[in-house]
């Protein structure tokens, strides 16, 4: 098991460094002076300009700068946002958690719900109860979770009063421990059953052609040969199996999400890393933005080696391969 | 003369591919009495895979009409609800075992839970006698095996493994739809050696269906040989053997000689 996410880790390193590497390109082919953009709308005088130079190595030839910029990343250090006047990594560390609380909490109900719709239309023993499950699945699938938040905000939050419109929490507060959790709870639901509801129907919809592909395997015959449940058959062999490419597709998903859910942040104004993400282009905050950049990829990277280890535990047959 | 074990009278399986009828089986009858070893023999696609499924109640659920009577000890096997059906699969009645065995054992799940979970509760603990299966089958050697999973074992490990599946509920009767076919030549006569001896030590009844005539020769007392969905021939496997009535049989007699190196 160690070893499978060893191997797969070695794997990750050249990819992520390819990724920053391009992403270091990226930034240098931005139009622009960068010290005409720190100066403003003033002319840079030439002794200035040859100590910025000197100071942020910007004549240096560019492998050299590459390798520079490489052990900053490395050492924590994704350069300066002059926007927020303050280290771009500080400003993700602030807004990194939201995001992941986000996520967690939305895929927290997206993953039981989207296997549960799938399963019960895979195995619908009426195909009318099949149809109508997918394309209710469907339909929900097709709605932008933008639109579906500002729905779920019309209702909840502005008709029935049950829940705050938007935010991660009141300006002023004095609950305390249990009260405050649930406080936060409060403000947390409406962007996560929005982002839920969007991400369970597509993971319902793989469920569903995963568990039909399953049903079709010789075990389940098997299973059927040897006087098993209905129920039986569908805990013991056909869940583990069918949720196989449900985890890739999930845990995919999930990487992406932590890179900031750009739309949904915007509309519940949830302080995450897709409104930062939105905020700095807005801003031309060209380092925080790159520096996002970055660490979606990261996140990216990361999970697509969590969903090899999960595969692995939920498949002998990768374990054993190789 | 009491009743056969398996009565198969007149069974029809038609299958509706799209406005097509395929009659996979056409009017089959076939019975197979406590303890015997019946061979059905045929090309692939004469049906015979079908029939075995038929009975078993194992078809997958595609559009079919299905006709006929299948009886096992005098109950209705075609119109027999599902419950009742699982109680004939969870003790004394059938079971199967298939071509493919890594195809039809669950990749995700330990050896010896695959075949514990064919144990009924009512028996007692189930882990001596999943041991005492594997050593009926001829793994007492591998110890470890319930602890691996399918795709670390050989081939002919797993079609034994199938086979203690199947003896788990202890049935009168075993469908084996052409157990030796994916195995190597020199596993495939262990394996029917294997099932010849838990033939007779069990009494236990065997409908083997197969092309192969080599396998039938060896171990049934009966055989019948199919041709696209009809039996065209039936009758002790030593006569038919000796002086097959229809050409087809004897061509197909002729082809298996052949194939063995054994001039006629």
């Amino acid at each position: 098991m160690l070893r499978v996410a060893g191997r797969r880790a070695v794997w990750a390193l050249p990819l992520l460094l390819t990724i920053i590497v391009v992403m270091f390109c990226l930034l240098r082919a931005i139009p622009g002076d960068p010290v005409q953009a720190m100066v403003g709308d003033f002319p840079v005088p030439p002794a200035y300009r040859a100590l910025i130079e000197e100071k942020y190595h910007l004549n240096d030839p560019l492998p050299t700068q590459i390798v520079t910029y490489l052990g900053n990343i490395v050492s924590g250090d994704f350069g300066y946002s002059y926007q927020n006047q303050r280290p771009v990594i500080g400003l993700i560390l602030e807004r990194a958690p939201r995001t992941i609380l986000l996520a967690s909490a939305s895929f927290a109900i997206a993953i039981p719900l989207g296997l549960l719709l799938g399963v019960l239309a895979g195995t619908a023993r009426r195909p009318l109860a099949d149809k109508l499950l997918t394309t209710s699945a469907l339909i929900a699938y097709a709605i932008p979770t933008f639109w579906l938040g500002q729905l779920l905000v019309i209702v909840f939050a502005l008709q029935l009063g049950w829940l705050p419109t938007q935010g991660i929490g009141p300006m002023i507060s004095r609950a305390h421990g249990f009260a405050w959790i649930l406080e936060r709870l409060r403000y947390l639901a409406l962007p996560a059953l929005a982002f839920a509801i969007h991400e369970g129907m597509r993971i319902a919809r793989i469920s569903r052609a995963s568990v039909i592909d399953t049903l079709g395997q010789g075990y389940i015959v098997t299973a059927r040969a040897k006087g098993l449940t209905r129920g039986a058959i569908i805990r013991r062999h056909i869940l583990r199996n069918a949720s196989l490419p449900v985890v890739t597709i999930a845990g995919y998903a999930f990487g992406h999400a932590l890179g900031g859910a750009v739309l949904l942040e915007t509309v519940f104004a949830w302080p995450g890393v897709g409104l930062l993400l939105v905020d700095s282009i807005r801003l031309r905050d060209n380092m925080t933005v790159i520096g996002i950049v970055i660490v979606s990829a990261i996140a990216v990277v990361v999970m697509n080696l969590v969903v090899d280890v999960v595969y692995a535990l939920l498949d002998p047959r990768i374990r054993t391969a190789r | 003369m009491t009743a056969p074990l398996l009565d198969i009278t007149g069974l029809k399986v038609h299958l509706h591919v799209g406005e097509r009828i395929v009659r996979a089986v056409d009017g089959v009858d076939l019975q197979v009495a406590h303890g015997t070893c019946v061979g059905v023999v045929g090309e692939s696609g004469s049906g015979k895979s079908t029939l075995a499924r038929a009975a078993a109640r194992l078809l997958p659920n595609l559009p079919a009409t299905i006709s006929g009577t299948a009886q096992f000890e005098g109950r209705d096997l075609l119109g027999m609800n599902e419950r009742a059906l699982r109680g004939l699969r969870r003790r004394h009645g059938f079971s199967m075992i298939f071509q493919d065995p890594l195809g039809y054992l669950n990749p995700t799940q330990r050896i010896g839970a695959q075949i514990g979970e064919a144990l009924s509760d009512e028996d007692g603990a189930k882990t001596p006698r999943i041991a005492a299966l594997l050593d009926e089958v001829g793994l007492a050697g591998a110890r470890d095996i319930v602890r691996r999973y399918p795709h670390e074992l050989s081939g002919g490990m797993r079609q034994r493994v199938m086979i203690a599946i199947a003896l788990a509920s202890a049935p009168k009767l075993l469908f084996a739809d052409e157990p030796t076919t994916a195995l190597d030549v020199t596993v495939q006569l262990q394996v029917l050696q294997a099932l010849y001896r838990l033939h007779r030590e069990r009494q236990m009844a065997i409908v083997i269906i197969t092309h192969d005539l080599a396998v039938v020769a060896e171990i049934c007392d009966a055989c019948h040989v199919m041709q696209s969905g009809r039996v065209v021939e039936s009758g002790p496997t030593a006569s038919l053997f000796a002086n097959p009535q229809h050409p087809y049989t004897a061509r197909l007699l002729e082809l298996s000689r052949r194939r063995a190196g054994v001039r006629p």
